[in-house]
């Protein structure tokens, strides 16, 4: 066969090593990352690193040229990370012991320290998750322990930010900042004193609610009973001896109504007042 | 193209001898005499070696080749005049390649972010829009408007929603977060994982502000104050950390006791219910106390009045009256008391049965008691 360019073969072939070339000379740079440029393995070159207050749009990003073959790009990421802690026992200096977790957020900021110390990102983060974790450790472990809850936790969470800064930036990464998520009692006894303290509490606020109830009805009767008492002594004290007599008649009628049913029996003197005209006098 | 090459063996005959598929030159055997306008994708003519007997014979992978293009150029259509569609084909797959990824409708809720190369160029506003086709422009489109909801402390098992209040209570919350998009291209370049860190931020905020807050604050009152204070903070945070997210609320849907300590919260309810009822009757007894004294010593003081006019009339009178109404329902024994020992057989006296209850018992007028 001929080697002409009519020959589809060859521009097959002309068109793939083009476009070998091409991709190998240019490198599309997203917002979202930063390339590390080797060249034989050595860092020559960065594109887009992060610098901080930029606008997009004026950053690194964007078409870039490399010496084909020869140069490597290893691409980072250039936005806001996360690590996460996993829940890890705190001790207080007044010997509380706590369930914490927390996460730490932070950007790669100099990728070609990143990319000689640690290799890759998943390094990075293998790197910065024990250090949160004693970073942490250390300072929750010098303050008591409703200092971890109260809102003055924000002076602890500085000073563990500002060590584990000091070993990320071995790593070429800033830590943007530490949060605390969970502080928990941990399961167990802990948790169950916490249940007990709680219950007895509700159990005394119930008993303190129904004595105040008991106590208020008491004086509402009371005060009836007075109001009560008042009304009648103004009334009656008009007459004491009319009450007397009016008051007896009404219990006389209550206490031997016909309701009785002959229940009672009465035995008369003829010398009472009532069969005084028996006498015929 | 499996296929085709499959069926050939089948047919080589009518492939060869021509007709809409194939042009007779390209059996190489009268290459010469061909003319016409030639198929782009058979072999050139051999037209050096009339009787093919030429030192370069064909080889096993030149003839494979050979099949190969035929059978390719023979499985797309040709126009009858033998001029293949290719080219309007690829021009056809290039325009609509343009037209797909240069226009762009963008809804209204949405916002279109263009990177050209990589580097982002501007954000496209709702409507259609036209950018450089696809390897130079490239568009996201991101919804902006729409208010996304991370439910948080819903689900999963009661450890993970116990939150440490400020008396250092423990209260059992669920609460969900509302949130939207306001800078695109912040949202889109730098937050590595939105939802996780929104989920992350809400929980960090919301343990901090319950920790400043009591539990009965927690539960009841202080509601409306820590969703703001949550609220605030999660903006704080997350503008922090440059996001281009707003929060737009955070609903408290659940703020319970603890599963292990709920019976003592319900006793607690239930002394308040309890205290309430005690107080209710209470106020009973007054009211009634209260009606009745008002009205017996009402009816005293109008009984008073007419004594007062007549009252050793009045007095008698009513004497009487009682006396009578008592009396005519008594078993009486009348007994003159100055000789006689009054000697009472009780067993006698007291009435044996009731057969003069019923009798007695029969309606006597009421005497009015002297009103």
């Amino acid at each position: 066969m001929t080697f002409s360019l009519r020959n589809p073969i060859v521009l097959a072939v002309l068109a793939t090593i083009g476009l070998f070339l091409i991709g190998s000379t240019f490198a599309v740079v997203p917002e979202t990352r930063q390339g590390v440029v080797l060249r034989f393995g050595k860092p020559v070159r960065i594109y887009n690193s992060y610098k901080p207050n930029e606008v997009f749009g004026h950053t690194g990003a964007g078409l870039k040229v490399r010496a084909p073959l020869l140069d490597q790009i290893v691409w980072i990421d250039k936005r806001v990370q996360s690590v996460t802690m996993e829940r890890q026992q705190v001790l207080s200096t007044d010997q509380l012991r706590l369930q914490v977790d927390a996460f730490a957020r932070y950007r790669i900021v100099d990728p070609q320290r990143m990319y000689i110390s640690a290799g890759s990102e998943e390094r990075v983060q293998d790197a910065l998750k024990p250090i949160l974790g004693s970073a942490l450790r250390n300072e929750l472990g010098k303050r008591r322990a409703n200092l971890l809850l109260s809102p003055e936790r924000g002076e602890v969470m500085t000073n563990i930010q500002r060590n584990l800064n000091l070993v990320a930036r071995q790593y070429g990464a800033q830590i943007i900042d530490v949060r605390i998520m969970r502080t928990d009692l941990p399961d167990g006894t802990p948790l169950q004193g916490a249940f007990q303290r709680m219950r007895s509490a509700r159990e005394q606020e119930a008993l303190t609610l129904r004595a105040e109830g008991a106590r208020r009805a008491q004086l509402i009767r009371a005060q009836a009973d007075a109001d009560a008492a008042k009304i009648y002594a103004a009334s009656f004290g008009k007459d004491p001896q009319f009450y007397d007599f009016y008051r007896a008649m009404q219990s006389y009628r209550a206490s031997f109504a016909q309701e009785n049913n002959g229940e009672t029996t009465a035995i008369l003197s003829p010398d009472n007042d009532y069969l005084r005209q028996f006498r015929g006098r | 193209m499996d296929t085709e090459m499959t069926q050939r063996p089948g047919q080589p005959s009518a492939m060869s001898e021509g007709g809409p598929w194939g042009s007779k030159g390209e059996d190489g055997q009268g290459g010469k005499g061909s003319d016409g306008p030639r198929n782009p994708w058979t072999p050139p003519p051999r037209g050096d070696e009339p009787g093919g007997q030429g030192p370069r014979g064909p080889s096993a992978i030149d003839e494979l080749l050979r099949r190969a293009r035929e059978s390719f150029g023979g499985g797309f259509p040709q126009q009858p005049g033998g001029r293949s569609l290719w080219p309007y084909m690829v021009g056809g797959v290039v325009v609509l390649w343009l037209a797909l990824t240069s226009f762009h409708s963008i809804g209204a809720k949405q916002r279109g972010i263009v990177t050209q190369l990589g580097s982002y160029s501007r954000t496209l506003g709702p409507g259609v829009n036209m950018t450089l086709p696809a390897p130079f422009e490239t568009v996201e489109v991101i919804d902006v408007e729409e208010i996304r909801t991370i439910d948080l402390g819903s689900a999963g098992d009661e450890a993970e929603k116990l939150m440490l209040t400020e008396d250092q209570n423990i209260i059992n919350l669920g609460y969900s977060v509302r949130w939207n998009i306001s800078d695109p291209k912040r949202y889109a370049f730098q937050i590595a994982e939105p939802d996780a860190t929104i989920a992350e931020v809400a929980e960090s905020a919301m343990r901090a502000v319950i920790a400043t807050v009591s539990l009965t604050d927690a539960m009841g009152a202080g509601r409306n104050m820590i969703e703001g204070q949550v609220q605030e903070r999660m903006q704080a945070i997350l503008d922090g950390y440059g996001a281009g997210i707003r929060i737009q609320g955070v609903a408290i849907k659940q703020a319970d006791p603890p599963a292990a300590v709920n019976d003592a919260f319900k006793e607690v309810t239930a002394s308040q219910q309890a205290a309430e009822t005690y107080i209710n009757q209470a106020q009973a007894y007054a009211q009634q106390l209260s009606a009745q004294s008002q009205g017996e010593a009402a009816a005293f003081d109008k009984v008073y009045e007419q004594y007062k006019l007549s009252p050793e009339v009045t007095r008698r009178r009513m004497y009487y009256e009682t006396m009578e109404k008592v009396l005519s329902g008594v078993n009486k024994t009348i007994v003159e008391t100055n000789n006689v020992t009054p000697y009472l057989p009780l067993p006698v006296v007291r009435p044996t049965q009731r057969p003069t209850a019923t009798v007695e018992a029969s309606p006597a007028p009421q005497q009015g008691g002297g009103q």
